[in-house]
């Protein structure tokens, strides 16, 4: 199928939008400048200033040399990409493909589409004047290939309209640079006196490799349509919004809060996997005569809990008339910002406990130090000392369950403890042991559950844990480091059960 | 004359209900606190747990400090429901959070704060109990003075947040502002049939003081995520004489 494309080109892309913006600018030759190794360099200049001689990527000093009254002003930062975006949603209008161009242009897939405004001059000559009636200054061409449309609207003053197949020789005057050519490769082909695209598109293949790398065969093939080139469409933004259309009309506030907590749902759904959060939201009911009402609420941090909004919708429903009933019910979010995943989970769906909670350990934190605060998440270690790993903040979610088969102290001693036992046979648990002085009688007890040193991180004996209770009913965790082979093992008390 | 009297004791037991907002410190939670078996609920004013006030916990072995905190943990399993987020204060890290799992509770719900000075702790509690967003906050502290446990009990009375503080290790523990006093010590736990290993937890809970309600003592067990009396003959509810409230 035969493509054609139309490449805009708006030469003065930032000064044409402060001029837009700021009319005093309209008569003023101004250029815009950023310092860029101990230098203010000029980034951006409008026409005025361009007819004086002022271009891209000279010193300020040098432009004042030139023309004294010059007024510099600073960029707007990251303006392009999104002045660029919106005006390429704007575009859709002349087709359904629409992309940015960085730094400065635009790329319509205009296949299949000129024909509706009268043929291709017309196309263009409409897109032109629409542009420069909103102020943006801009030049056009459309060719079969992105890459020869690119180079017929930046390097050709005259034609803007390339005939069907007819690239090669539209390029053929054109200078190296046309070509989507990197500074040094267009400066290496200026130096061998390869000055215009003519000179050099001729030669063989491997030559131009040999000298020039693998880009220009690529660039050249693809401005003369030997290669494909694919361009990433702008697809307009998607308003947050859900609809509920109902059977049959609904006159109860339970019918309402159904309605509004399963809209609320997909809502949040959408939110979540794109990482935002609800700052406000309207929910507009249609009634079965033909009148709309409307509830809004606002959050003060951004949010997806279904609860929390239902919570905030809820004290509103009762302003709503259903008069007959609702047929049809839409739930808005005008406004989102973003929300991470982990944000909100670990600190539940209050957004004004969050805060407080989040201030609270702030002051402490200021006070004492960050390190007294911890919060703890289960490691994936039997080793007792290593079973449990600080959170590294407080949104961290613990990525393994806690484990809740055996029997845990609630005091773990840091260090175990040695004590003194009487065990009447191996490998069964002490009738009695002995610590700090004190001789305790085992009533009962459970056990053991044999915990293996994890030999690739540290060396060690192993531990027989057995979780025992005196007579007087108070519990320990005891264990013995090794077995009874050929040596007196060693008892320890390791924590007290409550 | 049934109808008149049962309407008379409603209207008693509402001008109680008053009497006891107005004495402040009782704070009507949203959601009853339902840890505890009926029998045990007529030890407090209105049949209640009190929620929002501040609990004196006395240990003075690591036996009977290790089974307090169980009770707190188990307290703290109804006071924090699935999502109420409680902070932990004390000296050093006392507790093994995994153990925690036992009594019902999510470890990573609990924020410890541990602050190896004193007066670092008493002023960490008293910021946590001013927080409204917490649903608890433990406090293991051992010297508590009158005075600082009355500005812990106004701070509570602004933010409804339960305060249990735990005085680990005291010997001669003084008189503080609290709603109430306990004192835990470990029991002896107990199979059915007297089948052998380690039962569940059980304590001997002394409720020594508690305002506008009934101190007495009692045997439990923690057991199916509840405190579940274990009946005893040898205790005797009325050893403790009801006392005026301080």
């Amino acid at each position: 199928m035969l493509r054609r494309y139309v490449s805009i080109w708006f030469p003065y892309l930032i000064t044409d939008r402060m001029s837009i913006r700021h009319p005093e600018l309209k008569t003023l030759p101004f250029v815009l400048a950023a310092p860029e190794k101990g230098r203010m360099i000029i980034k951006a200049v409008n026409p005025l200033a361009a007819i004086q001689g002022i271009h891209q990527g000279m010193a300020v000093a040098d432009a004042r040399a030139i023309f004294p009254e010059l007024k510099v002003l600073d960029p707007p930062p990251d303006l392009a990409p999104n002045l660029l975006r919106k005006l390429a949603e704007w575009c859709i209008r002349y087709t359904p493909l629409a992309g940015i161009d960085l730094p400065d242009g635009l790329l319509l897939d205009a296949s299949g589409c000129t024909h509706l405004w009268g043929g291709e001059l017309l196309y263009l000559q409409d897109i032109e004047a629409k542009l420069m009636g909103h102020g943006y200054r801009v030049r056009l061409a459309i060719a079969d290939t992105i890459g020869a449309a690119w180079a017929i609207a930046r390097y050709d003053k005259v034609r803007s309209i390339v005939a069907p197949g007819e690239q090669l020789t539209a390029l053929l005057p054109l200078p190296a640079a046309a070509l989507r050519l990197d500074a040094d490769t267009v400066c290496r082909l200026e130096k061998l006196g390869l000055y215009r695209i003519e000179h050099f598109i001729k030669m063989q293949r491997p030559a131009l490799r040999r000298r020039f790398g693998d880009s220009i065969l690529v660039r050249m093939d693809q401005a003369l349509g030997n290669r494909v080139e694919v361009f990433e469409p702008a697809l307009p933004e998607q308003p947050y919004q859900q609809w509920l259309p109902c059977p049959e009309p609904i006159a109860t506030a339970k019918g309402i809060e159904i309605a509004l907590s399963a809209l609320l749902e997909e809502l949040t759904a959408r939110l979540k996997a794109e990482e935002k959060g609800v700052r406000t939201a309207v929910l507009k009911c249609f009634r079965v005569d033909g009148q709309q009402q409307q509830i809004a609420i606002a959050t003060g941090r951004p949010s997806r809990s279904v609860r929390h909004l239902f919570k905030l919708f809820e004290i509103r429903i009762a302003q709503l008339e259903p008069a007959l009933g609702f047929e049809l019910f839409l739930l808005e979010a005008p406004v989102v910002e973003a929300l991470s995943v982990t944000q909100e989970n670990f600190w539940g769906d209050n957004e004004s406990s969050q805060e407080a909670i989040a201030q609270l350990l702030d002051r402490i934190a200021g006070k004492i130090g960050g390190h007294t605060i911890c919060r703890y998440l289960p490691d994936e270690h039997y080793w007792p000392e290593r079973s449990v790993k600080r959170a590294k903040d407080f949104f961290e979610m613990p990525q393994a369950r806690w484990p809740d088969a055996w029997p845990r102290p609630l005091h773990l001693l840091p260090q175990p403890e040695r004590i003194e036992v009487t065990v009447a046979i191996p490998d069964y648990p002490p009738i009695l042991f002995r610590y700090q002085e004190k001789v305790h009688r085992i009533a009962r007890a459970d056990g053991p559950e044999r915990i293996e040193q994890e030999w690739w991180i540290e060396k060690g004996l192993y531990r027989d844990y057995y979780y025992v209770e005196d007579e007087e009913g108070c519990r320990y965790w005891l264990f013995r480091a090794g077995h009874y082979h050929d040596h007196h093992p060693e008892w320890y008390l390791h924590g007290y059960f409550a | 004359m049934a109808s008149q009297s049962t309407s008379r004791i409603d209207i008693i037991r509402q001008l109680q209900g008053e009497v006891l907002a107005l004495q402040g410190g009782v704070h009507r939670a949203a959601r009853p606190f339902q840890g505890f078996q009926a029998a045990f609920e007529y030890a407090f004013p209105g049949q209640r747990f009190p929620t929002g006030v501040t609990h004196e916990f006395i240990s003075q072995n690591p036996e009977a400090a290790t089974a307090t905190n169980g009770f707190l943990a188990g307290l703290l399993h109804h006071l924090l429901g699935n999502e109420g987020i409680c902070l932990w204060v004390s000296s050093r890290q006392y507790i093994f959070p995994p153990a925690l799992r036992a009594f019902g509770n999510a470890p990573d719900r609990v924020v410890f704060i541990n602050c190896p000075r004193p007066q670092e702790v008493l002023w960490t509690i008293e910021e946590a109990l001013k927080c409204e967003a917490l649903s608890a906050v433990v406090g293991e502290i051992t010297h508590l003075g009158f005075k600082e446990s009355r500005r812990l009990q106004l701070a509570v009375e602004q933010s409804h947040v339960t305060g249990l503080l735990h005085r680990r290790l005291v010997s001669a523990p003084n008189i503080v502002a609290c709603a109430t006093r306990w004192v835990i010590t470990p029991l002896p736990s107990a199979w059915q049939d007297n089948m052998p290993g380690v039962g569940f937890p059980r304590w001997r809970i002394k409720l020594l003081k508690v305002k506008n309600g009934r101190p007495g003592a009692w045997d439990m067990e923690w057991r199916d995520s509840r405190f579940q009396l274990v009946p005893n003959d040898r205790l005797v509810n009325d050893t403790f004489t009801q006392r005026k409230a301080g």
